[in-house]
């Protein structure tokens, strides 16, 4: 590898695209909107990444995959940095993201609903009033919130009154 | 950091570290503020999200239902999430050689400088949860204020923080309403922890001198500038959740100064006690 060319950095994104979230494997890191940049400084393949949450327990492991299959695709310099700002926004999951989730059965986010932190109107945004989330199982809109958290710091928990299954929902921020 | 994210991610902290080193942003903050100052202050909100982070994972296994046990937990998450990144910069400001671990494992309590309120051992749920809104209701207006910090790498943090607390603040919120305006019994729990809390609301407003030095370079807002917006936030949640703020003026402080409550030195016992026995033990 060592004499050969450098990939083009559209040929990373598409392995990139390749690589799943450990949480939820059937996006890829791509779809979730992590990965904020790609260059080759001189010889060193420069990947910018950004958390989902700043507590969020995958970004070490997100690391090590993206690590894992780069070099696996024979990259050998590779460094891997962190940005924070602009700030991770669900609003960056792809279209092919969001359906994808709703397959896998998670409901995908609803733009533009995330908290504000402006408790005017809370109690019916709370209740999940000014949000129609569709059951990602019968497609009902007959749903409602059980919990603002859910099985991963980035999803909240609600059920269909329709199917009565319980489901994720990918929460807005 | 405690117990929670570590346990896979061995490079987790050197990343984070070589991320902010390669940032690209000013090293030096805005001008006339000491670096050491500067460090103090970022504990000051480091030492806080990991206190109250701690005690609030305390809850884990044993909230009085299974989604709150998880919405505690991941509350828990984001906040020790947010004192990584105030404690590695605070490391990283102050210039001896230090990180977050060292700061949050290796200080003794006497060197800690968050609020005696996050301190406060977890009580029922209903304490619990009357000191997350209070906190929650302070920390959003800080945060909010900090995104327009004349340093980059504060407002950075602040921006990203600001979306998870305007969360637990809706949480947080919303269930010291339920509870106040709830029955006999958890109205009267509410009521108790409010009583109990309140005296300890006040240092969130105190200035002192970092403070001033904090504002004079445009980094961070006066503490006293932020009371009018929690006051607001706190007397419309608690109306609706029918309860009454207690009427005396007489309020705790010290925690800012390293003065703590009894209560510090256990949670710190509990923390750091792997890495006082084994130092440098890593997962």
């Amino acid at each position: 590898m060592a004499t050969t060319t450098l990939p083009h950095t559209d040929q990373i994104w598409e392995w990139l695209s390749q690589v799943p979230d450990p949480e939820i494997p059937v996006i890829s890191l791509t779809d979730l909107g992590i990965i904020r940049d790609v260059q080759w400084q001189g010889d060193t393949l420069v990947v910018t990444v950004t958390p989902t949450y700043s507590g969020c327990p995958a970004t070490g492991i997100i690391n090590l995959d993206i690590e894992s299959a780069l070099r696996a695709h024979g990259i050998q310099k590779l460094e891997l940095k962190r940005q924070l700002s602009p700030a991770w926004t669900t609003e960056w999951i792809t279209a092919e993201g969001r359906e994808k989730l709703r397959a896998y059965g998670i409901a995908p986010p609803v733009d533009g609903t995330a908290a504000d932190g402006v408790l005017a109107g809370r109690v019916s945004r709370l209740m999940g009033n000014n949000l129609t989330i569709q059951c990602p199982r019968c497609g009902s809109t007959h749903t409602q919130k059980v919990s603002q958290f859910g099985s991963t710091p980035c999803k909240a928990s609600y059920r269909c009154a329709d199917c009565l299954e319980p489901f994720d929902y990918f929460k807005c921020i | 950091m405690p117990s929670l994210p570590d346990m896979t991610t061995p490079n987790l902290t050197a990343l984070a570290g070589q991320a902010l080193a390669d940032s690209g942003h000013v090293q030096v903050p805005a001008p006339d503020a000491g670096q050491e100052q500067f460090s103090e202050w970022l504990q000051r909100l480091g030492d806080n999200c990991l206190i109250l982070g701690h005690r609030v994972s305390e809850w884990c296994g044993h909230a009085p239902v299974l989604e709150e046990d998880i919405a505690l937990a991941n509350q828990a998450l984001d906040l020790i999430g947010q004192c990584q990144l105030w404690l590695g910069l605070a490391a990283e400001v102050e210039g001896k050689g230090r990180d977050a671990d060292a700061l949050a494992y290796l200080r003794d309590a006497g060197a800690f400088r968050n609020l005696l309120l996050v301190e406060l051992p977890n009580g029922d749920f209903g304490v619990t949860l009357m000191r997350q809104f209070l906190f929650d209701a302070f920390h959003i207006e800080l945060l909010r204020a900090l995104k327009t910090s004349s340093d980059n790498r504060v407002a950075d943090i602040a921006a990203k923080a600001e979306k998870e607390v305007a969360y637990h603040l809706e949480r947080s919120a919303d269930l010291v309403i339920r509870l106040g305006d709830g029955t006999d019994e958890s109205h009267q729990r509410m009521q108790a922890a409010l009583t109990k809390l309140w005296s300890y609301t006040g240092e969130m407003f105190l200035d002192d001198a970092v403070d001033q030095a904090m504002a004079d370079a445009g980094i961070a807002p006066l503490p006293s500038s932020l009371q009018p917006a929690w006051d607001k936030t706190v007397a419309a949640v608690l109306d609706e959740a029918t309860l009454a703020a207690p009427t005396g003026a007489w309020q705790h402080k010290g925690g800012k100064k390293g003065i703590h409550t009894e209560h510090l030195g256990y949670i710190l016992a509990e923390m750091q006690f792997l890495q006082r026995a084994y130092p440098g033990a890593k997962w």
